[in-house]
């Protein structure tokens, strides 16, 4: 065995970049960007990790992943072991490790960070799930004895999933009712390829199917049958709802119904879930985005994503128009830095206020207003403010609005006895999920509003240890 | 997969298929819509649902062959699947005893409005149909219109059967006869569904229309299917797909529905391609057998 490394010893090592697709490369396929790490780049990043007595890391992870346990097993090239810990509390670590902000959550925590550059704990959380996955082939937990009991999950998004994995090893029955025709939620529809492979999100859906899961596709809980139905007709003992945001918002400016303006939803599930980059190999089209102009309002990651994705379509100029400044973006840090190499441009402080476009109905520009930063509003952010005489035209011929989702009243309006707030979430009982009506559960986005993937598995995952008690207490 | 039970030729380029979709069948109400995926590559493609029987299961859709994906649905033939359906989507058409009722179909809208036309006569309404088509082989649904409905009225824009005009001359004769309509409801091509609100604004008389714009989800998760409905903006998958003629911003309909016009060309050629592709290698194949 090597001697452990002192503590300056492993201060010394740098962080270990991602390897990663050409800038001027990638923005031209769908190809995931990050390569991911060797094994060699991952046990030299692990050895970075102090290993604190006390892991301020794992207070910063939402689902308390065991961070410092499982990085020093990869220390030790103990990978199946490393595997083993993080799905302890994280049961979607390949998609985690890709989406996660971990820039604001463990990464911030991290006491490397203090000096040097903090331990890359989402790139570690990758490798070690790819590593499982490719080398060691999906290894499916085993699951109680059958308990009788049936459980209707409905939306298949992180939520869902997580729900789903933990209520069948408990020995029930579990359907899983989606809206649309594929799995997976905004993992599959929202979230593009070059950043989370499909691939990934069905191998997990598989390994559920395997351990018994039942998925409905092309079930929209509501109309095909109701949240009640479901419970009476069908015979569940209890319901977890977990149908995402899913309500697009506009800007609510002239011109917004232009030929070419869409909300990221409908561009991001054109390309991603529709596969219209590939037209007309697949029926579905989009813009033609080819030696374009277009611009995407927002800051998040979903305006990320449909830049970029924009890019790859042969948009020669795509901006990012967002009325704050670059510090108060929400998007993902790694997201913001990929854009700029790959040559997106920001339009920063300046919010849109009108679309205009020809007599035929097709988007030609936006009128644009420049902004200045005031005092903190209710978020903490400062508040951006309308510079006098600054408008000014900037050409384009498509745009896409990404400056958030509601929630999509389908259910509201057709459960009578769920409780709501005013933006249309379902209220619960934040430790178990439980909702104002009897063996119905919710979380996810439908309850946060649009939040995060780590979020909302964790909050499936607080679901199903709630329904398992329900049930077990049931008759 | 849903199976084909039943499909026929109802006119040139016009299909009805009947297919299994229990669940479909139990639920849905006269106005509601299904989204369809012919393959596996499909795009979602709504369409209305004509009739169903509960006790078999199924649900009737008729479908007008125009884009690369309908002219491929309506390749199809009992036995076969479609990769998806999905559904009832959309409200129900609000359905009460008016007193006369006058339904009006253009085209393939005839079979759109009929299940609504059956619903506004079981809730005791007077109903008159108008059925109007360019030439008397596309008119469709006549007979079942015929059997449901107290009076059917047929116009063609050739004058080779019924009445020699358009659906709106028919309408402004049964207005100028004196006769009283309390309510019309018009589905067809959107030049029509304008001239028919165009018609029945001076009389005050209620008029609701069926919206088609191009829709991907249909849960009102992408707004792609929005519109302008009394100055406001709707998403005609949720909030529809039927409306208060008179307050529907028709020209921006027209202009939306035409936004993949280009793409869908490129689609259709590219089906022709493959179609010939495949008639061609098959061809060489059986020359090397
Ligand atoms: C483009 C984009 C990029 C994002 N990037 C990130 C990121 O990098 N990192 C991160 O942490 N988060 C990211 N998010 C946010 C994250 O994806 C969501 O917070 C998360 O997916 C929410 O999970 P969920 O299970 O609650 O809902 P969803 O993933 O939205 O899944 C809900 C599912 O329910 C289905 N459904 C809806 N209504 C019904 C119904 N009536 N009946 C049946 N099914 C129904 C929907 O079709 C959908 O499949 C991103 C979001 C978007 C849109
Ligand atoms: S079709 Fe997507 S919102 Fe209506």
């Amino acid at each position: 065995m090597q001697t452990p490394l002192s503590k300056k010893d492993r201060m010394k090592i740098p962080r270990q970049p991602m390897p990663e697709q050409d800038p001027d490369v990638r923005n031209k396929n769908f190809l995931e960007v990050n390569l991911g790490y060797t094994e060699e780049l991952a046990v030299l990043e692990a050895q970075r990790c102090l290993q604190c007595p006390k892991p301020f890391c794992v207070d910063g992870c939402p689902v308390g992943v065991q961070i410092k346990d499982f990085i020093s097993l990869v220390a030790e090239g103990k990978i199946a072991e490393a595997a083993a810990k993080i799905k302890e509390d994280n049961v979607l670590p390949a998609v985690c490790g890709r989406v996660c902000p971990q820039e604001e959550q463990c990464e911030i925590k991290c006491v490397v960070g203090n000096k040097n550059e903090p331990v890359a704990i989402g790139r570690l959380e990758r490798f070690v799930a790819d590593y499982e996955r490719e080398k060691l082939g999906m290894r499916l937990p085993v699951c109680k004895p059958k308990t009788g009991k049936k459980v209707a999950i409905v939306g298949s998004g992180p939520a869902g999933l997580s729900c789903a994995a933990d209520c069948i090893q408990a020995g029930h029955g579990v359907t899983v009712f989606e809206a649309l025709h594929e799995i997976g939620g905004v993992l599959l529809y929202g979230i593009p390829e070059f950043r989370l492979p499909k691939d990934i999100v069905k191998v997990e859906v598989q390994a559920l199917e395997e351990l018994g899961v039942e998925f409905r596709t092309n079930a929209v809980i509501g109309f095909t049958d109701s949240i009640d139905e479901l419970l009476t007709v069908e015979g569940y003992d209890a319901v977890f709802i977990a149908v995402g945001a899913g309500l697009p918002y506009f800007m609510n400016i002239p011109g917004e119904n232009l030929n070419g303006v869409y909300s990221a939803n409908e561009f991001l599930t054109r390309v991603n879930l529709m596969k219209a980059y590939d037209f007309p190999n697949h029926d579905t089209p989009v813009f033609d985005c080819k030696g374009k102009s277009v611009a995407i309002f927002g800051g998040g990651n979903t305006a990320m994503d449909a830049v970029r994705t924009s890019k790859r379509l042969g948009a020669k100029n795509a901006y990012i128009v967002y009325r704050r400044s670059e510090i108060e973006m929400p998007a993902r840090a790694e997201e913001v830095h990929h854009a700029k190499q790959e040559g997106i441009e920001f339009q920063l402080l300046t919010n849109p206020i009108e679309f205009v476009g020809t007599e035929e109905g097709w988007l030609t520009g936006v009128k644009l207003l420049k902004m200045e930063l005031g005092e903190p509003d209710a978020s903490g952010r400062r508040k951006p403010i309308p510079i006098k005489d600054s408008e000014f035209i900037l050409p384009i011929d498509m745009a896409v609005i990404a400056i958030g989702n509601g929630s999509n009243p389908i259910i509201q309006k057709t459960t009578p006895g769920l409780e709501f707030n005013k933006w249309g979430n379902i209220v619960v009982n934040s430790e178990t999920m439980l909702t104002s009506r009897e063996g119905v559960f919710a979380g996810g986005d439908i309850v946060t509003g649009g939040a995060t993937v780590i979020l909302a598995m964790g909050a499936g995952r607080k679901a199903a240890k709630a329904i398992n008690e329900y049930l077990f207490n049931k008759e | 997969m849903n199976k084909i039970i039943e499909s026929k030729f109802l006119a040139k380029d016009v299909k009805r298929f009947v297919i299994e979709a229990p669940k479909i069948a139990a639920k849905r109400k006269p106005g509601q819509f299904v989204i369809v995926r012919s393959n596996s590559k499909g795009e979602r493609i709504p369409l209305t649902i004509a009739d169903s029987d509960l006790e078999k299961g199924t649900i009737t859709i008729i479908v007008q062959g125009i884009g690369k994906s309908t002219k491929e649905i309506n390749s199809f033939n009992s036995g076969d699947f479609f990769h998806d359906v999905v559904g009832p989507l959309g409200q129900p058409s609000h359905l009460e005893n008016f007193g006369t009722a006058v339904s009006i179909g253009g085209g393939v809208g005839a079979a759109i409005a009929y299940p609504t036309a059956v619903g506004l006569k079981q809730a005791g309404n007077h109903t008159i149909s108008i059925v109007g088509a360019r030439t008397k082989d596309l008119v469709i649904l006549e007979e079942e219109m015929r059997a449901n409905v107290d009076e059917v009225y047929i116009t063609t824009d050739d004058g080779s059967y019924g009445f020699h005009g358009f659906v709106t001359q028919q309408l402004q004769k049964l207005i100028d006869d004196g006769r009283k309509i309390d309510f019309v409801l018009a589905i067809g091509p959107i030049p029509m569904m304008r001239a028919i609100a165009e018609t029945t604004r001076p009389y005050n008389i209620k008029t609701v229309v069926s919206l088609n714009p191009i829709m991907v989800d249909g849960t009102g998760m992408c707004g792609g299917c929005r519109a302008t409905v009394d100055n406001k903006t709707v998403f005609v998958c949720v909030d529809g797909p039927e409306f208060d003629a008179h307050k529907v911003d028709f020209d921006l309909l027209i202009k939306r529905n035409k936004t993949y016009t280009q793409s869908e060309k490129t689609a259709v050629e590219h089906f022709h391609q493959c179609h010939y592709d495949k008639v061609f290698d098959l061809a060489i194949s059986e020359n090397k057998s």
